[in-house]
């Protein structure tokens, strides 16, 4: 019986893990937009975006190492390092935002280079080489800057750039800022690099087969230059965007972090084995947890709770991405048997 | 592939031959070469006053949380997984040990408060067996990756602990837990003898019981291990409960040095522990390593870290230097395979 598409796009919903994500973002957010008077708020939706950017970033970034097969635990050591340099050089000299960005991409990029290199050449897995260069990037970090705090920034860079885009009868304005034009910018480059690029292609094959992918001449190495080289970069942007925010650059802020990120893209549907993840899979990770977690707060749990609700949703999460894995290969034995 | 797998067998038989057996493993040689060269660099640096009584006890006294927690770490990385729940659950032990101690245990006497101190020790296991089954259930039954599921329970854990004491610090112990953190039985701190206590019992099981092979061969070949008839299923539970076990002996240790329980105390150790068990000779993929490689490690961290103390140089550089010491010794053994070749009367022999 020939299926109509209506139903074809339900079935498609019903059995990606981005459709089944997708819906559960959506029962959230319809929730909370009831049962609370602020979720569904432009200004609430907008600090959203602005807090949730710098997560929102590093998760793009973190999706591609993933998809690679890799993963990277150093990011947000390469983050504050490539923010606190950054800020040191604009207190310290007249430059502008062409310059802070480039020094903060470089930076970034070089961090992630050198990951890429101890992984081809150590022989030691990925988690292993990142979690060595988090704590020297870390440890370095703190050792020259005493653990002390950048509090004046440029007044060029506090005041950022941001557009009215729209002001409401209350005369408060809603503005486009600089947190989501990276927010943006850095799903669309990711998602430009993994579905419209030879290189995304290859991404994808070598994290789904070493073997294979080397086999028909992808070079490892190289691409692995690239993939932990854009973490890097993203790490760069994401930490400026950060700082940006914060209004101040803390040399510790930041560390600690990696494991909600990674948290947000494995909700996402990527996996750790690699060869398998979405941009829209992650977009809807990092949603579910900035919903989560900002919705908790607008019902009013108390804070101190919100970890735990947020640590019960990953574990039901990725409970449930297990049982729908394992049903699938039961079903491929099946069939092949 | 097929050189692949033939490293990844577990060794033939661990009792070959008796010279086989007083021989260190390359492992263990490598440790204690780079354990003689920090020695050798520190006492020009550093002279009397590395090797005095007063450094060699704080070293002493600062090595077993680390060590315990790493052994936490150790038993799930051998078995090809990993725990990154073993400081949470370290912390809720602690905290509920903490709760009996201060809510019963200080009043009463004789008997009542002996038996209040037991239940206090027996609630952090209790805590700590449950989240260890939670991680082990997970892992083992439904099939999620270690790193995921135990990703989630230490936030869900964390995050239990920071409900109930809203980040609080829970203090004020009987005089036992203070004497366990602070105290020394001729000379010998008592955070030592406890780490010891724990160490010996977890190697014996570790290399010398039929748990243990299974164990290591799980990081091997899970596969195998299973169609060789043995419920792997279960094995993985008791690795995970084992891990929150001694998680709960680390928390123990960590409140009786500091006489306060916490939601967050030594959250760095977390990934401290993989590069001490790293080092130390574990295979991150599981299925070899050695407590003995492990107690080396830890050992040589533990001289950098007080090295730098001493030469008054902040506790961040050891941490950025623990980091370099992982990458410098994998460089080093590459470069070494890489030479060995090419030195005269050693070519091909391992061709």
């Amino acid at each position: 019986m020939p299926k109509t598409s209506r139903t074809m796009i339900g079935a498609s919903l019903l059995h990606s893990h981005e459709g089944k994500l997708l819906l559960v973002v959506v029962a959230l957010a319809v929730f909370l937009s009831l049962a609370t008077r602020s979720f569904f708020s432009l200004q609430n939706m907008v600090d959203l975006l602005t807090s949730y950017a710098f997560s929102g970033m590093l998760a793009a970034g973190l999706l591609v190492v993933l998809i690679s097969g890799g993963i990277d635990i150093s990011f947000t050591a390469t983050a504050s390092v490539a923010q606190y340099i950054a800020m040191t050089v604009a207190n310290h000299f007249h430059v502008g935002w062409i310059e802070v960005i480039a020094i903060s991409a470089a930076i970034g990029i070089a961090c992630g280079l050198l990951n890429a290199v101890l992984i081809g050449t150590l022989g030691l897995s990925s988690i292993i080489v990142t979690i060595a260069t988090l704590n020297v990037f870390f440890g370095l970090l703190m050792f020259f800057t005493h653990g002390n705090e950048i509090f004046s920034l440029p007044d060029w860079f506090v005041n950022g750039a941001s557009w009215v885009v729209y002001t409401d009868a209350d005369q408060t304005p809603y503005v486009f800022n600089l947190q989501m034009i990276g927010l943006i910018g850095a799903f669309v480059l990711t998602a430009i690099l993994l579905t419209r690029t030879n290189i995304g292609r290859q991404i994808y094959a070598l994290g789904s087969n070493v073997e294979a992918a080397k086999r028909v001449g992808i070079k490892v190495f190289r691409l692995n230059l690239l993939v932990y080289g854009y973490m890097g970069f993203v790490a760069g942007m994401a930490s400026l965007i950060q700082a940006q925010d914060a209004q101040s650059v803390s040399p510790n802020a930041l560390v600690g972090r990696e494991l909600d990120v990674l948290a947000a893209v494995v909700l996402g549907g990527a996996s750790l084995t690699g060869g398998v993840g979405t941009v829209w899979g992650t977009i809807l990770g990092v949603m579910l947890l900035a919903f989560l977690q900002n919705g908790l707060l607008l019902l009013g749990v108390p804070s101190y709770w919100s970890q735990c609700f947020t640590g019960a949703v990953i574990l039901i999460a990725v409970s449930a991405l297990a049982v729908e894995r394992q049903r699938h290969r039961a079903a491929a034995r099946r069939v092949m048997a | 592939m097929s050189q692949d797998l033939a490293t990844r067998m577990p060794p033939a038989s661990p009792r070959a031959t008796p010279m086989a057996r007083l021989r260190p493993s390359p492992v263990l040689m490598r440790l204690f070469t780079l354990l003689a060269v920090l020695l050798v660099l520190f006492a020009l640096l550093l002279g009397g006053k590395l090797f005095n009584a007063t450094a060699v006890r704080s070293m002493a006294f600062q090595l077993p949380e680390l060590g315990v927690l790493s052994l936490a770490m150790m038993i799930p990385l051998l078995s090809g997984g990993l725990d990154l729940s073993i400081i949470a659950t370290a912390n809720l032990s602690a905290l509920a040990a903490a709760y009996v101690f201060t809510h019963f245990g200080l009043t009463g006497g004789g008997a009542s408060v002996f038996a209040w101190h037991i239940a206090a020790l027996l609630a952090a296991f209790c805590v700590a067996g449950l989240v260890g089954l939670l991680n082990g259930t997970v892992i083992a039954y439904l099939g999620v990756s270690p790193i995921l599921a135990t990703l989630g329970t230490m936030t869900m854990v964390k995050g239990i602990a920071v409900g109930l004491t809203h980040g609080g610090v829970i203090a004020g112990f009987p005089p036992f837990m203070v004497f366990i953190g602070n105290g020394s039985i001729a000379g010998v701190p008592m955070v030592v003898i406890v780490f010891v206590a724990v160490a010996i019992p977890v190697g014996v099981l570790l290399t010398r019981t039929p748990f243990g092979n299974i164990v290591a061969m799980l990081g091997s070949n899970q596969q195998a291990v299973r169609y060789s008839g043995i419920d792997t299923r279960r094995v993985l539970v008791k690795v995970y409960m084992l891990s929150a076990t001694l998680s709960a002996v680390a928390g123990l240790l960590m409140m009786a040095r500091f006489n306060s329980a916490n939601a967050a105390y030594g959250e760095s150790y977390l990934l401290i522990t993989i590069l001490a068990a790293v080092l130390g000779g574990i295979d991150p993929a599981g299925g070899f390593g050695k407590v003995s490689g492990l107690v080396l490690s830890l050992v040589i961290l533990q001289l950098v870290s007080t090295s730098a103390n001493l030469l008054n140089i902040s506790q961040f550089l050891s941490l950025a230097l623990w980091g370099a010491i992982l990458l410098g010794v994998a460089g080093v053994g590459r470069v070494w395979a890489w030479l060995r070749p090419m030195l005269p009367g050693r070519g091909g022999a391992r061709a």
